[in-house]
């Protein structure tokens, strides 16, 4: 595996990944291929399309480090990658932390006893230990 | 407050996570009608956020900077595309200049909410975030505003630099 050391090299990479998986066949062939290894005349069997259509497909794939190919005698063999697809994941993971994040801020403003008003500015940071104002909701 | 649901998609690179509060919707509402309200949770308390310009309705905008803990200021911007109060919010999300101007060479998100009564005194509520581009996920984890980011890149790097087992 290459080793990124820039973010533009991290986003090359992680572009190829998203590409890759964009594809419902590509998407398949790696889900066929975690499972057990397949030979590309074999993947080519389980689709309506040609070798050919299927090996650029395996090549994609390869190119984004989702499978290895590698030869057995005269067949191709393709065998998935999990911890590329975990990579997929990862970045999702770390924009769902995010908001992760938010969320619990969220549930810390609405379990305060006495929301403040659309119109008070809140100064005090959150947390604070004194009585919260009791505030009439009128109109 | 308990999330409940995280939903990926990497093929459509899009983020799904509900989460059901005690409240119901339209005080779950004041949380992103009020800005005083939207400055405690929008930003970490290490990345705190102000709002200047808020306003929620169908073509509105909200402006707002995130401090850095060296102090700097970065400016971003929502333009709401669609408002149903306390029911729905959909908006973009992106990043702005120095000035506070729209930066549109920068990648935006699409923001839908959705709060959804569970009872009388409770909410679901549904974020989906979905992004543009895979640069755009990556601009929004390298603007440093993830929680933890370094801890998390730190992971990424270290599993980049892993040699193939094979």
């Amino acid at each position: 595996m290459v080793v990124y050391t820039d973010s533009a090299g991290r986003a090359a990479h992680a572009d190829r990944l998203f590409h890759a998986l964009a594809d419902a066949t590509r998407r398949e062939i790696v889900a066929l291929t975690l499972t057990s290894e397949q030979s590309v005349s074999e993947l080519a069997r389980r689709f309506p399309m040609s070798f050919a259509a299927v090996q650029k497909h395996v090549t994609v794939l390869a190119g984004a480090g989702l499978v290895t190919k590698h030869r057995h005698g005269r067949e191709q063999r393709v065998r998935g990658n999990p911890e590329a697809l975990r990579e997929a994941h990862r970045l999702l993971d770390q924009l769902a932390q995010l908001w992760r994040g938010r969320i619990e801020r969220m549930g810390a403003i609405l379990a305060e006893p006495a929301p403040p008003t659309s119109t008070q500015s809140v100064s005090t940071p959150a947390g604070t230990d004194h009585e919260p104002h009791s505030q009439g909701e009128s109109p | 407050m308990t999330v409940i649901d995280v939903q990926q998609d990497p093929a459509g690179r899009t983020l799904k996570i509900s989460t059901r509060f005690d409240a119901p919707p339209a005080r779950v509402w004041q949380i992103w009608q009020d800005p005083r309200q939207l400055e405690r949770w929008w930003g970490p308390p290490t990345y705190p956020a102000t709002v200047i310009d808020h306003d929620l309705s169908p073509g509105g905008s909200v402006t707002y900077f995130m401090t850095s803990p060296e102090g700097d200021k970065h400016y971003g911007w929502w333009r709401v595309t669609s408002a149903e109060a306390p029911h729905r919010l959909e908006f973009e999300d992106g990043f702005a200049d120095d000035a506070g101007r729209p930066n549109l060479d920068l990648p935006t998100t699409t923001v839908r909410v959705q709060l959804t009564a569970d009872g009388e005194a409770a909410t679901v509520m549904t974020i989906e975030s979905n992004f543009p581009s895979t640069e755009a996920m990556e601009q929004m984890v390298a603007m440093g505003m993830v929680e933890g980011m370094s801890a998390a890149l730190g992971q990424i790097e270290a599993l980049l630099a892993e040699p193939t087992a094979d």
